[in-house]
Formats: C-alpha cells, structure tokens, sequence
C-alpha cells in the first residue's frame, strides 16, 4: 500500500508540493486545485491529504471508487457522477472538489508532491498491509 | 424479444434550467406518440412534478372519468430539481392517476432512476393513455432518441424476473446496466385495486435489480389494466450539471454541507444509514403510537422481537450505500440480502428483499399482530414482486383479522382461511391469492371500502361496527400510524387531498413525541403549512425524508424547530441555483398553495373533496370498542375528568365510551373548521374565489367547479 506522508518538523511551508500538484493534474497554479494542502497552524504547517483509508469506498453513491493494486484508493471518473458525497464523508477532509470540475480529486501517491519539495518533508511509503 | 409494434427517433431536448419543456405523450391503444411543449404558464402555476402530473390529468378525464376508461392517465414526472445529484433525496418521480380506490386523483412518489433517467432523456413528463389489447412494453432511449413500443406477452409478471429480465436485456452488458431503469407491477395486480409501481434501480454491488414503489391508490391496477407490461427508460451518462443549472457552485456548495452534516449526525440522531425509517419502530411502541391489531391499541410488549436492532443485526446488510437515486448519503434504502422465501411460488429461493421500511415492519407486523421478522420480510418480498401497495394490503387485511375475530365474517367466507391476528401464514396465503386470482384473495384485494359493504351486504356483518373499525377514508386505506391521541394527525390523515397517507402531513412524530405543536391553534396552523410545504417535495422531485430525518446540530435554538429553518433554506437556495428563478420560503409556499388548491378542486370536479369527505373512522378518532376503551381505561377515565369534568367512577363503560366519543368528534369537527378556514376553504371544504384569486389560481377552470359549490 502506498501512502504519502508528511514530515511537519522539516516543511517550511513553501507550497511547493500544491503548486506542482494542481500543475500536474490540471495544468493550472492552484492550491484549490491540489489534493495536498499545507495548512499554517501558527507557523507550523499541516498537511492535509488522503490516507487512502478507504472509508469513501462503501459510501460511494457511484460505486465509483475502488482500492487499486497498489492500495491506492481511486475514483474512477466515468463512473462518477460528481454527487460529492465523499466530500462530505472524508473524515480527513482530504477529498476536494471544485465548481470547474465534475468529479472531485484527492491525492493517489503518484509521488510529483515529493520531488517537488525542496526541504524532503515528503515521502511515499509503501507496506504490504 | 417481443415484436416492435411501432419506432420513432426524436432529438431529445437540452435541458436549461432544470427543464427539458418537453413532455411525452403515449397513447397505448391507437399507439399514438407526441410531444408536447411544457409552457411557461404550467411552469408558473405547476412548477413540475405533482403539478404537472395533475395538470395534464386534468385535461385527460372528465367527471364521468373512471379508473378503468380508457382515457384515464397514468402520468408522471419528476420536477426541475430531480436529478441532480449533489444533494441527498433528488430523484424521486411523482405519479398520478384517478385511482381505482378513491376515484379521484392519487399521487404517488417514488424513488428508483426511472424519473431522472426519463427526464434527462428529453422529457419533463410521460403521459400514459388509451388501452392496448395486448401487453407491451414501452421502450425510451434518451442517448439514441428512440422510444419503441414492443409485444411483452411472453415476459414474467412478477417484478423480480421481469426487471432483471429487461434490464439485462436493454442494458446489453454488465456494465450498462446502472444506465436502465423499469417501471412494473406484477401478478396481483391485475387482480386487486391496490396494485402498484415498482420503479427500478441496478444496485452494482449486489448484482441485482432493486426497487422502490409507487404504491399508493392502485397505480400498477391501472397500468396493468391498460395492458402496459413495462416501462424502461436507458440514458448513460449522468453527471452533475445535465439540469444545467443557473449556480452549480450554489449546488455543491449546499450538497457538501449537507454530506457533512449526515456523515456526523445520523449515528447520533435516526441512525438512517443503518435501518433506514424502521429506526422507529420502538419509539412508536413506546410512545403508543405502534398500529396494533387493527389500530386498536398503539403497541404490544412483543414489538421488541422487531425492533430495528433484529433487523441490523439479522437481516440488513450494513456498511454499503443503500440510495435510490445518486448523492442520497442518507441512504436509507436498506435491503436485506440472501433471504431463502419459505413460502410461494418462489420457495427455496434467496432473494434481496427491499426494506422494511417502517411502513411495512408496523402494518404487515404489528397492525396483523406479526410479531416475526422473517414473515415481515417474506410478505415484503411477495407484496413488491406481486404488485401490491403493502400498506393497503396491511391495513385491509388488518381490517379482516379482526372482522374474522370479532366473528363479523367466518372461514366459511374466507374459504377456510384462519385470518386471526398473527397467523402469518394465512396472510402469505392470502397474498398468493391476489397473484393467482382466486379465493377470498379476490375479495381482500378489493379494499377496505368494497369490504365494509359486502361484509355487510353478502355477510351479514354489523354496518355500525364495520364503519367505525375500517380504516379508509375517500376510499384509501390509512398508513401505519396509531393517531388517536393526536388530533393533528387525524387531520393530518382524514384532512388531505388523495387520502390518508402520512406524506402530506405527517404530524405524529411532531404532535406526540416532540410536543412542539401543543395547542389546537397549533395543530391547526401545522395543517396548513406542513401539507404546503411537503406538497412542495413532489412538485420539484424531492423526498421528504433528508429535510427533517436530519437536522442540524443546533436546530434546537431556532425559533422554529419543527420547521427544520436551515434546511428550508437549503431548498430555496436550491431551487434557485437550478431554475435561475428567485423564490423565498414564503413564496415556496405559495407554489405549493397553488397545486393544493387545483387538487381540491379536481376532487370536487370528480364528485368528492367536500367536508362530508374528509371524515374519518371513529377509530381514527378515539377508543370505537370497549376492549380498546378498557386497554387504556385509566387514559380515557383522566381525560372524561379533566376535560370534560364528568365522574368516571359514576358512569358505565357504554356511557364512557359515548361521552368520549362526542367530546373527541367535536374536536375533529373544530378542528376542521379552523384548518378550512386557514386553508382559504368555506365550511364545506370548498377553496373560495377570494382565496384562488389570492394564490394566483382564479382560473376559469377552476371557479366553474367551485361556483357550484358555494
């Protein structure tokens, strides 16, 4: 299972991880548009991202979203119908949405976010559980 | 497949705004197609929905209109706010038709994909007219633009079969099949007069067809009547914006506030997500209100062997979506999975039943004194794939039970059925009757009212008795509420357009429980907002159950608790992000104002819809036996003290019960009076010009009616 980690002792809260996020997937410099996001908690910065928990699976009015080989939990767009449910239900709040986009997005471990970072407060762990 | 008796192609319509302003018109007898522009008038006056559904039905029958004449439509439509898919409770479609029970109109609302799949394939509304001599099956393609009308002869009855059947078939693969819904009955409807829709839905987890119903006022009698088999619309395809609306951003924005609020809240207040409305069966029995034996008593000590707890723990599969329409996280359409059927045609098979829902669990348990989970469900099960409206079947043969136990009627009349109370066996009998069409299951299917006189008629039963214990009014069989102490839902039930089923006003919960309207100028104002405002559900194609089976963590310090102010708030701002209109919450009452009216006064044009109509049973009212008088004797006794000022103590029962009986029929009386009056209506029930002209509905049409009346 792949899972993206942050090390909030090390961020410096540059948002450099947002920015090549939201570039990556939707071409555009827009934190609002990233599946991670750095949140500044008098200058210490929090990230909020999925944990591939997979509690938006079975709620999924859809049947849209699936754990893939990897552990990594992923909405399959065509069968999505941007009802944003999970939303709602992600108790991590890491599952976002926005009004140009029909279905919502979160992060997959696709691991951009961790080359991207320039202090290596990022890392994707992999497990077998 | 059957052969195709006739082909068109059409361009379905864009959709702007939450309308297509197109609707479909299909006449079975002459196979007629057409299409009709949806005006801006009938969006003014009707906004959808119910509204149009009564609209055109209007223009379809006359007074002298029957169930079974051949102009009599089944029409429906699911509303400018049906389908989209961000918020919990957007798809239901809403039928109607002159009812084979009531003779004036019914609706009908439903869950299942038929009415946004219906719209978003080009068409605000379906009417259904004529009859064919054979069965067909009606066939809508909305990606293709093609609406085919085939020979359904050689497909199954029951629902079951027939929509895994057609879904499978019009599908073509496993894949597509989530893009198919079907509108059936099933065997029993053809006949009994309380069959019903079945509209369906693909559940992609369990790999099986599911349904929810249109089961109120015998709209599957009637379609099967008209030799229609089968409705079945495909349109892949569905995303968030095919309403396209005026403020999708709105939308969302509401819709994951909403989630959010579910996500936290459901476990701490109706647990929906779990047991859907069964969560309060034990409430009911606590609070009296349990239909039990006949709505003679208001529970029974052994409710708790059906309680919502047997059900999560035996029955219900838990932890999966259980919505019918997408974006519903309330997802209360619960189902209990790998059921074997020990009875009927079907025995030995392991079927996913649909429910119960609480209707269900209290009318085809406690209102037949069945106290037994599994023949809850076995019935449940029969009633959905038979065609049969479980709530007029359980509060009939409710009806029957105790005319059988008071030995009003005998074995000799049931063909030796032993209909006692808790003889479930006798009732799966009974069930299995109506599907084949023979037996006392023939008569049973007929309906409270048609009981009353031929018990009386061919039986010899006593009239008196049979008038106060048979729970119909206009001709529907009452839903599964004990209201005897509460006054507001007895006009919540008696009080209402179609007959007495709870979605109008369902008052109970409300009145009994939560004590929040205590006075009679209470009572009576709740009886003129809360049916306004939930006929507003069923003209936009909207459930009820997310406005208030949720509510805010602090809906409690709003002036107006009962009203659920937040989410009213959510449904105006709704309905303006996708109609691009501008509404208030008043205003969103007047809509609905609009449409009551025109029903009132299209049960008046068919002959019913005066006061002498909307009186109820004195069951419905008040203790009608002295076992039910005896059985809360201490209740009644304080009530002849403190509200009357009699002396229990000094009178006999016979004078107990008759001097309940007048002081509670008196306030029904009062409280009509008070409700009409709020209402705009004369004293006889009639909406007034004045008020018509006032609500924006003084047309020609409807002042010729009730002219005749005033």
């Amino acid at each position: 299972m792949k899972i993206l980690t942050h090390k909030q002792e090390i961020c410096t809260g540059c948002r450099a991880c947002e920015l090549a996020c939201s570039q990556a997937y939707f071409r555009t410099d827009n934190r609002l548009k990233s599946s991670i996001r750095i949140n500044n908690n008098f200058n210490t910065f929090h990230a909020i991202m999925c944990t591939q928990c997979g509690e938006c699976i079975n709620m999924c009015t859809a049947n849209a979203i699936y754990r893939d080989k990897n552990g990594v939990v992923r909405i399959d767009k065509k069968k999505c119908v941007g009802c944003l449910g999970c939303v709602g239900f992600c108790s991590e709040l890491s599952m976002f949405y926005s009004d140009d986009e029909p279905v919502p997005f979160k992060c997959i471990a696709c691991g951009i976010c961790v080359k991207a970072c320039p202090e290596g407060a990022l890392e994707i762990l992999v497990s077998k559980s | 497949m059957g052969k195709i008796l006739k082909q068109i192609k059409y361009t379905p319509a864009k959709i702007h705004r939450g309308y297509s302003n197109k609707s479909l018109y299909i006449n079975v007898g002459d196979l007629r197609v057409e299409e009709k522009e949806v005006t801006e008038f009938m969006k003014e006056k009707f906004v959808g929905g119910k509204g149009f559904d009564l609209w055109y039905l209007w223009h379809a029958v006359t007074p002298e209109t029957r169930w079974d004449s051949p102009e009599n439509e089944i029409v429906m439509s699911v509303g400018p706010l049906g389908g989209i898919t961000q918020y919990s409770g957007t798809g239901k479609t809403l039928v109607c038709a002159i009812s084979p029970l009531t003779g004036i109109p019914i609706d009908s609302n439903t869950g299942g994909y038929f009415g946004p799949l219906l719209k978003f394939s080009g068409w605000d509304a379906l009417e259904l007219q004529g009859k064919a001599e054979k069965d067909l099956i009606i066939f809508i393609d909305g990606n293709e633009g093609l609406i085919s009308i085939e020979e359904g002869e050689e497909y199954p009855e029951d629902s079951h079969l027939l929509a895994e059947e057609l879904t499978a078939h019009f599908a073509g693969s496993e894949e597509d099949k989530v893009h198919v819904s079907v509108v059936s009955s099933g065997s029993a409807a053809k006949h009994i007069l309380m069959g019903m829709l079945n509209f369906s839905f693909y559940d992609p987890r369990r790999k099986t067809v599911r349904f929810k119903q249109a089961a109120r006022g015998g709209l599957g009698t009637i379609m099967r009547d008209k030799h229609i088999k089968a409705l079945v619309v495909k349109y892949k395809g569905i995303k968030p914006n095919l309403n396209d609306p005026a403020d999708l951003a709105a939308i969302n924005r509401i819709g994951v506030k909403y989630h959010k609020e579910v996500h936290d809240l459901d476990e701490k207040q109706n647990t929906m997500r779990k047991i859907g409305t069964a969560n309060t069966i034990l409430v009911m029995n606590k609070y009296d209100l349990l239909p039990t034996r006949n709505f003679q008593t208001g529970g029974d000590p052994e409710a708790v062997k059906i309680s919502p707890e047997v059900f999560i723990n035996q029955y219900l599969t838990q932890g999966i979506h259980d919505g019918c329409w997408y974006g519903c996280t309330m997802s209360c359409a619960k189902a209990a999975d790998h059921f074997k059927l020990l009875t009927g045609p079907y025995a030995g098979l392991c079927v996913t039943v649909d429910g119960p829902e609480y209707e269900c669990a209290a009318g085809l348990g406690a209102n037949l004194g069945i106290f037994d989970p599994q023949a809850i469900l076995e019935q449940n099960f029969y009633c959905d794939t038979y065609g049969i409206d479980l709530i007029s079947y359980a509060t009939t043969v409710a009806f029957i039970m105790e005319c059988y136990e008071r030995e009003q009627i005998g074995p000799e009349h049931t063909g030796g059925l032993d209909l006692r109370f808790g003889n479930a066996q006798a009732s799966l009998e009974l069930m299995h009757q109506m599907s084949r069409g023979e037996g006392f299951g023939l008569l049973a299917g007929l309906g409270v009212r048609r009981l009353k006189s031929i018990f009386v008629e061919r039986f010899g039963a006593d009239p008196k008795l049979l008038e106060d214990i048979g729970m119909e009014n206009k001709g529907l069989e009452y839903s599964e509420y004990l209201h005897k102490e509460s006054l507001a839902q007895q006009g919540g039930f008696a009080l209402t357009n179609k007959g007495p089923q709870h979605d109008e006003a369902w008052l109970i919960f409300m009145d009994m429980v939560n004590n929040q309207i205590p006075s009679f100028e209470d009572k009576a104002y709740a009886l003129y907002y809360y049916p306004m405002f939930r006929t507003w559900f069923g003209l936009c194609g909207l459930c009820k159950l997310p406005w208030n089976d949720i509510v805010p963590a602090d809906n409690y310090k709003t002036d107006t608790p009962a009203k659920v102010p937040e989410h009213v708030q959510n449904y105006v701002d709704i309905f303006n992000a996708v109609t691009g209109k501008h509404i208030d919450k008043d205003e969103l009452i007047r809509q609905s104002e609009r449409v009551y009216n025109f029903q009132r006064v299209f049960n008046i044009r068919m002959g019913s819809g005066l006061r002498q109509h909307d009186r109820p049973p004195y069951r419905s009212l008040g203790p009608a036996t002295a076992e039910e008088y005896l059985s809360r004797q201490e209740r009644y006794d304080k009530q002849l003290r403190e509200l009357q000022g009699l002396d229990p103590s000094r009178m006999t029962l016979d004078e107990k019960l008759a001097a309940t009986r007048a002081y509670r029929e008196k306030q029904f009386e009062l409280l009509t009076d008070a409700v009409y009056e709020r209402r705009g209506w004369t004293k006889n029930g009639v909406p007034t010009p004045e008020h018509l002209k006032e609500i924006g509905m003084d047309l020609p049409m409807l002042l010729e009616v009730v002219e005749k009346h005033l």
